[in-house]
């Protein structure tokens, strides 16, 4: 009996320490990345290749003054950096990330809490992520604080729909809503980015607007809002903030890598999920779950220094009038094209439906992207001058 | 619409923000490998492409005879044309009559490192260096006297390209 409480207590430890040293590895990732794409060398002082300049980041945080404004409402201003620094962590708690790893006394599942509903889990912790942008914006008692809150709210509220859909076909196909089932699922046939490719490429718009980041960075827009949500806020308060922003990135990405990446398993391979446990399948599926998130951050990094930002009315016109009728539309065909393979077919999902599946995603993408193209989207949103 | 709001022509068909998008991807990426163009300045202080330039006018020297001894004949033109009124000359005159600068101090916060001193000098003695790393510890190490003009090692500048005098 104490076994698992034992392991879940070890295995919250050694997650949030991962997660922890991630977040910081990935801040300094992010500006010497920045640093090549604009032909220079970036933070490389502090350590072999600049790896301890997040240590001396966080160092200089916590020794800096923490400053409050005087009209601030100061419990709330408080509280809001808690309350987007928790959901921020509490999210990863369901994601596997590695085969299951024997012990002496019993099997222990890598994931913190296989919780049943777990991705409904998801779906209600991270959207309480937006309180703590809000709560921020609004105690601060500053305009462009309270305008980079308003922006979060609006957008995270709006794209949250459109994620929220896109996973709905995930979960018809999968039959499950338990993410080491949808692993599962994918381990039979092909990972879900062949059969549900319009899904992914939904998921993977919205995960950027939900994390607030470039192209749609508004809450924080530098060039209008100083620096939105968190102006007001300075050293380790800030630093919550920017933790979260990027624990959030990295949840997001293991999301991405599990639900249509095939999460932990190794692709093309059954020996990982087949037979009985051994370490070495447990660190090298943590290495292919490693791998799979870190391309993903690696393409939130890649984006935002790509792309410039979105104006507001674009963005909510992208949220609202294409990618939540896009991810409803896509819905019903894919739940129709379901039905049909399964019970008129009869077929399980392996890699025959997976197939068929991704053929006509296949179709309908390049038909979205036929329609895309066009320019229809992000063109001026307003009227064109009569010459 | 917004009153007064001009707006742009922008073609609507044509434009592909997707294949724009997949090009800036790609862009940014191939500049991810390309050579960088940092210098990693205290260790490395010129490179292939970029050297201080031989016309750099920095921090004063004072160049020194055989006998090791200042080549100021204490003139007076330095400090008469120096237009920021930065030099101090008080001059002196020994047994066999040479003059020579009894005090010699440049006050480096007040220079605009024009030049004009090491063009007008006589005796080729002062001169504008090609030198740039002055920080100290204290504001009152910033007026350099006659010992330390000439203790000074880096290499003087040119004022002028030597293979176009006139600047042309």
């Amino acid at each position: 009996m104490t076994f698992p409480l034992v392991a879940s207590a070890i295995k919250v430890f050694v997650v949030f320490n991962l997660i922890m040293v991630g977040v910081a590895l990935l801040t300094l990732l992010e500006r010497r990345v920045c640093a090549w794409m604009q032909d220079r060398l970036g933070p490389n002082r502090v350590g072999p290749q600049g790896l301890f300049q997040p240590a001396a980041d966080g160092l200089k945080n916590f020794l800096k003054e923490e400053t409050s404004p005087a009209m601030a409402d100061k419990a709330l201003f408080t509280l809001a950096p808690i309350v987007s620094f928790v959901p921020a962590l509490l999210t990863f708690g369901v994601i596997p990330f590695a085969a299951p790893l024997p012990t002496k006394w019993g099997v222990v599942p890598m994931v913190v809490a296989d919780l049943p509903v777990g991705f409904l889990y998801i779906l209600a912790i991270s959207s309480l992520g937006v309180y703590g942008i809000v709560l921020a914006g609004w105690a601060s008692n500053n305009k462009y604080a309270l305008l980079g809150g308003l922006r979060a709210s609006a957008q995270m509220i709006s794209y949250e729909i459109a994620l929220g859909m896109s996973t709905v076909a995930v979960i018809l196909l999968a039959g499950n809503v338990t993410l080491s089932q949808v692993i599962a699922q994918q381990q039979h046939g092909l990972p879900f980015v062949i059969p549900l490719t319009i899904a992914f490429v939904i998921f993977f718009i919205s995960a950027f607007a939900e994390t607030n980041r470039l192209p749609f960075d508004l809450p924080e827009a530098e060039g209008e809002l100083i620096a939105g949500y968190h102006t007001e806020y300075s050293a380790m308060k800030f630093s919550m903030f920017y933790i979260a922003e990027y624990s959030n990135m990295v949840t997001a990405s293991a999301l991405m890598a599990t639900l249509f990446f095939g999460g932990w398993d190794i692709p093309f391979t059954h020996w990982d999920d087949t037979g009985d446990p051994t370490v070495t399948k447990t660190l090298l599926t943590l290495a292919a779950f490693g791998l799979k998130t870190f391309a993903f951050l690696f393409t939130y990094i890649w984006v935002r220094w790509t792309l410039p930002r979105f104006r507001y009315d674009q963005l909510m016109a992208l949220g609202w009038k294409v990618l939540l009728p896009l991810s409803l539309a896509y819905i019903t065909v894919v739940a129709v094209a379901i039905w049909f393979i399964r019970i008129r077919l009869g077929w399980e999902y392996g890699r025959g439906m997976a197939a068929a599946l991704g053929g006509l995603n296949l179709v309908l993408l390049i038909a979205l992207v036929w329609w895309l193209d066009r320019g229809r989207i992000v063109s001026g949103s307003v009227q064109e001058e009569t010459a | 619409m917004a009153i007064g709001v001009k707006v742009m022509k922008r073609p609507t068909q044509q434009t592909s923000y997707l294949r724009a998008t997949l090009k800036g991807m790609a862009l940014t990426f191939s500049h991810l490998l390309r050579p960088k163009v940092t210098m990693q300045y205290p260790e490395e202080k010129s490179s292939k492409d970029w050297t201080l330039s031989s016309r750099w006018r920095g921090t004063h020297r004072m160049l020194t005879d055989e006998q090791g001894r200042a080549k100021c004949v204490a003139c007076g033109l330095c400090p008469q044309i120096c237009p920021a009124n930065c030099i101090k000359l008080v001059p002196g005159e020994d047994e066999e009559g040479h003059r020579y600068p009894l005090i010699y101090e440049i006050d480096e916060f007040r220079c605009i490192f024009c030049g004009y001193c090491q063009e007008v000098c006589p005796e080729e003695a002062i001169h504008v260096g090609v030198h740039y790393e002055n920080s100290e510890y204290s504001r009152d190490r910033f007026v350099y006297d006659l010992e330390r003009l000439t203790a000074q090692t880096h290499p003087v500048s040119t004022l002028w390209d030597p293979s176009d005098p006139k600047g042309e």
